[in-house]
C-alpha cells in the first residue's frame, strides 16, 4: 500500500504539532500561560465548547439508540453503529479535553471517593463516567466481531437492554444537569441566557442537535467514504428534527415570554446581537427549510438544514458559558491561540480515530441480518435485539 | 455560636495593615507593589479599596450556606460550625466551579502554578481555634474590622446605624444577601460603588437551593425513569412476540 500525501493529512500534522506545542505549555507552564482564562472568566473555551458542545454533539448516541432499541424503530437500524461510535469517540474526547481544563486532573478520580450529592457538577461527572462504560460496551461489538470472539458477544447480546435503558438514564440526567451547572449564577449571567428552565432547554437541545448531529454525520461520511446514502432514513429523521425544533423553539419562547424579555430581546445590544445569531441559526433557518417537502426530501437540503441547527445550537452554549458572562465580567472573553488549538487538535483527533475505524472495523460494511417479511420471526424472539450480532 | 467580621468603613482610615496582616497569616509575599494592587488575586486575599474619601474592604463573606461548597463536586469546602469557609486542597481536583458559582467573585486561582489551588480569605481558623482573633482584626488600629460573635456584631451594627444614622446608609451587607453571611458590613455610601452585588441581584434566598430544588428530585427521577424506559422497551418489543406467537399459530392453523 502506497502513502499518498494529501491536504487532509498534512493540515492533520499542522494541527497535531501545534496542538503538541499547546499541551507542553498547559503541563509545564501552567493554565495561566496556554489560555486566557483568568479570575474573572474561570471558565473559558475549554468548558464552553469541548464540555457543553462536545456532550450536546455526541448526544445522538442516545437518541437513536433510544429510537432503535426502545421504541423498536427498525429502519433507523442502519445507521445504529456509526452514531454509537461518534458517541463513544465524543465522550472519550471530552474526557480528554477535561484533563487539560482540570487544574489537577491526576486527582480526578477524587469524585469517586469525596462525593458531594450537592453538586450538578457531581452527577454530570459519574453520569458522563457510567455512561462512557456504557458507550463502550455498546461499541465493542464492533471489535469483537472484528476478532471474531462469539462468547462475549453474546454476553454483551444478553446484557444490551439493560445497557440501552442505563444509557438512556444517564443521558437524560447529565445533559440536563449540564444545565443546572449555571442556575447558581443568576446574578453573573445575563437575563437573555440564565433561566430556571436551564436543565430543560439544554436536555431539549441534546435531542435535537443529536438528531442533526446523525444526519449532518450520515450525509459526510457518505461523501468522505464513498459509502451508500440511507436516504429515506435521513428523510425520517428530518422530520423528526423538525418537530425537535419547533419545541425547543416553543420553549425558549415561552420563558422569554415569561420572563418578560420579549421586548428587551428586540432591542439591539451587544448579547442581542449573540442571540439573534442563535436564534436565526438554530430556529429560523432550519426551521424554514424543514417546512419545504422539497428540502426535507434532498440529502443537501437535510445536510444544509442541520449544520445550520448544530452551528445554532453551539453558538446558544458558547453565549451560555462566554458571552453570558462578559458584561459581568467586564471584559470579552476571546480564547488564547493555544487555547483554541487544544480544541481543533481534540476534533482532529476525533475525524482522524474516527477514520481509522470505519477503516479496520465493520462500522459500516455491517447490515443487520436482513429479515424476510414473510418468515415468522421467530429468530427474534431469545433477545433484545442484538446489536447486529446476528451474522 | 458562630463567629464573625463586622467591618464599619465609616471607622477605616485605610492604614492597610489589615492586607498585611492577612499576607503574613498566610504566608504571602507583602510589600508596597503588591500593598498597591486594587484587587484581590490568589495572594492578596483581603483588599482595601478607596474611592473619594471612602473605604471599603473585600474579602470572603463566609456565607451560611456557602455556593461554593455546595457546587463543589469533591467537597473541598465546607462551613464549619465556628463559622469559617474553609477549603481542603488535596481534595481540590481544580474545576474552577467554585469561582464561577460565588455571587462575590472571591475565589482566585493560582493561574501559572503546574498543581495551582484555590485560594481565599478562609477567616484564620487556626486562630479562631485558639480562642483569638483573625489577624485582619487584631491588626486593625481603630476597630474598623471587630471580630465576634456574629450575632452580637449584628446587634451592634444595629445600634450604630440607630445611633448615627447620618453616617451610614441604612442597610447592613450580610445580614441577609444569599441568606445570611458571616462577615458584616457598614457604609456611607453604596456597597455597589465597590462591587458589592446589591441584594436585589443576588436575594435574601441561600444560593444553592437554586440548584437544590432539581437536584433533590434525582434520587426519585432515577427509579421512576428506569421504570418507564424498561417499560417502553418491554412494551415495544412485547409487539413482535406476540405477532411472532400469531405467526406460528397461523402456521400451525393453515398446516
Amino acid at each position: 500500500m502506497k502513502f499518498k500525501i494529501t491536504f487532509w493529512k498534512v493540515l492533520f500534522v499542522i494541527i497535531m504539532i501545534l496542538g503538541a506545542y499547546s499541551a507542553y505549555v498547559r503541563y509545564f507552564h501552567g493554565l495561566g500561560a496556554v489560555s486566557n482564562m483568568s479570575d474573572q472568566f474561570p471558565w473559558g473555551l475549554w468548558i464552553g465548547f469541548d464540555c457543553l458542545c462536545g456532550i450536546m454533539l455526541a448526544a445522538g448516541g442516545f437518541c437513536i439508540s433510544g429510537a432503535v432499541y426502545l421504541f423498536n424503530v427498525e429502519r433507523l437500524h442502519v445507521i445504529v453503529r456509526p452514531v454509537i461510535l461518534t458517541a463513544f469517540l465524543g465522550y472519550s474526547l471530552f474526557i480528554v479535553g477535561l484533563l487539560f481544563d482540570l487544574g489537577r486532573p491526576w486527582f480526578i478520580w477524587h469524585q469517586l471517593i469525596y462525593m458531594n450529592p450537592h453538586s450538578a457538577m457531581f452527577e454530570v461527572g459519574m453520569c458522563v463516567m457510567t455512561y462512557t462504560t456504557v458507550l463502550f460496551l455498546e461499541f465493542l461489538p464492533n471489535v469483537l466481531e472484528r476478532f471474531h470472539l462469539t462468547w462475549p458477544l453474546k454476553v454483551i447480546k444478553a446484557v444490551m437492554p439493560v445497557l440501552i435503558v442505563a444509557g438512556i438514564l444517564l443521558s437524560t440526567l447529565h445533559q440536563s444537569s449540564l444545565g443546572s451547572l449555571y442556575l447558581i449564577m443568576p446574578s453573573k449571567m445575563h437575563p437573555f441566557w440564565y433561566s430556571p428552565a436551564l436543565p430543560f432547554f439544554f436536555f431539549g437541545s441534546a435531542i435535537a442537535v443529536g438528531l442533526a448531529m446523525t444526519i449532518f454525520e450520515s450525509v459526510q461520511s457518505a461523501k468522505a467514504f464513498g459509502r451508500h446514502l440511507e436516504l429515506p432514513v435521513l428523510v425520517e429523521l428530518g422530520g423528526a428534527l423538525l418537530v425537535a425544533l419547533w419545541v425547543n423553539a416553543l420553549l425558549r419562547f415561552e420563558d422569554f415570554f415569561h420572563r418578560g424579555m420579549l421586548g428587551k430581546i428586540m432591542q439591539p445590544s451587544y448579547e442581542a446581537y449573540f442571540l439573534w445569531l442563535e436564534l436565526l441559526l438554530a430556529f429560523v433557518i432550519p426551521i424554514t427549510m424543514l417546512s419545504f417537502k422539497k428540502v426535507r426530501l434532498s440529502s443537501n437540503g437535510l445536510y444544509l438544514a442541520s449544520l445550520s441547527a448544530i452551528l445554532g445550537f453551539v453558538t446558544n452554549r458558547l453565549n451560555i458559558s462566554i458571552t453570558g458572562f462578559e458584561s459581568w465580567a467586564g471584559h470579552h472573553f476571546v480564547p488564547k491561540w493555544t487555547e483554541l488549538m487544544i480544541t481543533v487538535s481534540i476534533i482532529a483527533m476525533g475525524f482522524f480515530v474516527f477514520a481509522m475505524c470505519v477503516k479496520y472495523l465493520p462500522i459500516f460494511e455491517h447490515q443487520p441480518a436482513a429479515i424476510p417479511a414473510e418468515e415468522p420471526k421467530l429468530i427474534r424472539r431469545e433477545m433484545p435485539k442484538p446489536s447486529h450480532v446476528t451474522t | 455560636m458562630s463567629k464573625g467580621i463586622l467591618y464599619d468603613s465609616t471607622l477605616c482610615i485605610g492604614c492597610k495593615l489589615c492586607e498585611k496582616a492577612c499576607a503574613e497569616h498566610n504566608g504571602l509575599p507583602y510589600n508596597d507593589d503588591v500593598a498597591a494592587e486594587s484587587k484581590q488575586s490568589e495572594h492578596k486575599f483581603t483588599v482595601v479599596l478607596t474611592e473619594n474619601d471612602h473605604f471599603m474592604r473585600r474579602l470572603c463573606m463566609h456565607c451560611d450556606e456557602p455556593a461554593c461548597a455546595s457546587v463543589c463536586p469533591v467537597g473541598a469546602f465546607h462551613k464549619t460550625a465556628a463559622g469559617p469557609v474553609v477549603y481542603d486542597v488535596w481534595k481540590c481536583i481544580g474545576c474552577r466551579y467554585c469561582m464561577v458559582a460565588c455571587a462575590f467573585a472571591q475565589p482566585k486561582y493560582e493561574w501559572g502554578s503546574l498543581n495551582p489551588r484555590v485560594r481565599k480569605c478562609i477567616m484564620c481558623p487556626d486562630l479562631i481555634k485558639a480562642g483569638k482573633q483573625t489577624a485582619c482584626a487584631e491588626a486593625c488600629p481603630t476597630g474598623a474590622t471587630k471580630f465576634g460573635e456574629r450575632d452580637d456584631l449584628l446587634k451592634e451594627a444595629q445600634d450604630r446605624i440607630r445611633q448615627n444614622p447620618g453616617n451610614y446608609v441604612n442597610h447592613i451587607y450580610g445580614q441577609d444577601e444569599v441568606g445570611g453571611t458571616s462577615v458584616l458590613l457598614l457604609s456611607a455610601v453604596p456597597f455597589e460603588q465597590f462591587g458589592y452585588p446589591s441584594i436585589s441581584k443576588i436575594g435574601a434566598k441561600a444560593l444553592p437551593e437554586l440548584t437544590g430544588v432539581v437536584m433533590e428530585k434525582v434520587p426519585d427521577f432515577i427509579p421512576l425513569w428506569a421504570l418507564v424506559l424498561g417499560g417502553v422497551y418491554w412494551l415495544a418489543h412485547r409487539k413482535e412476540e406476540v405477532a411472532a406467537a400469531e405467526a406460528i399459530e397461523k402456521q400451525g392453523s393453515a398446516a
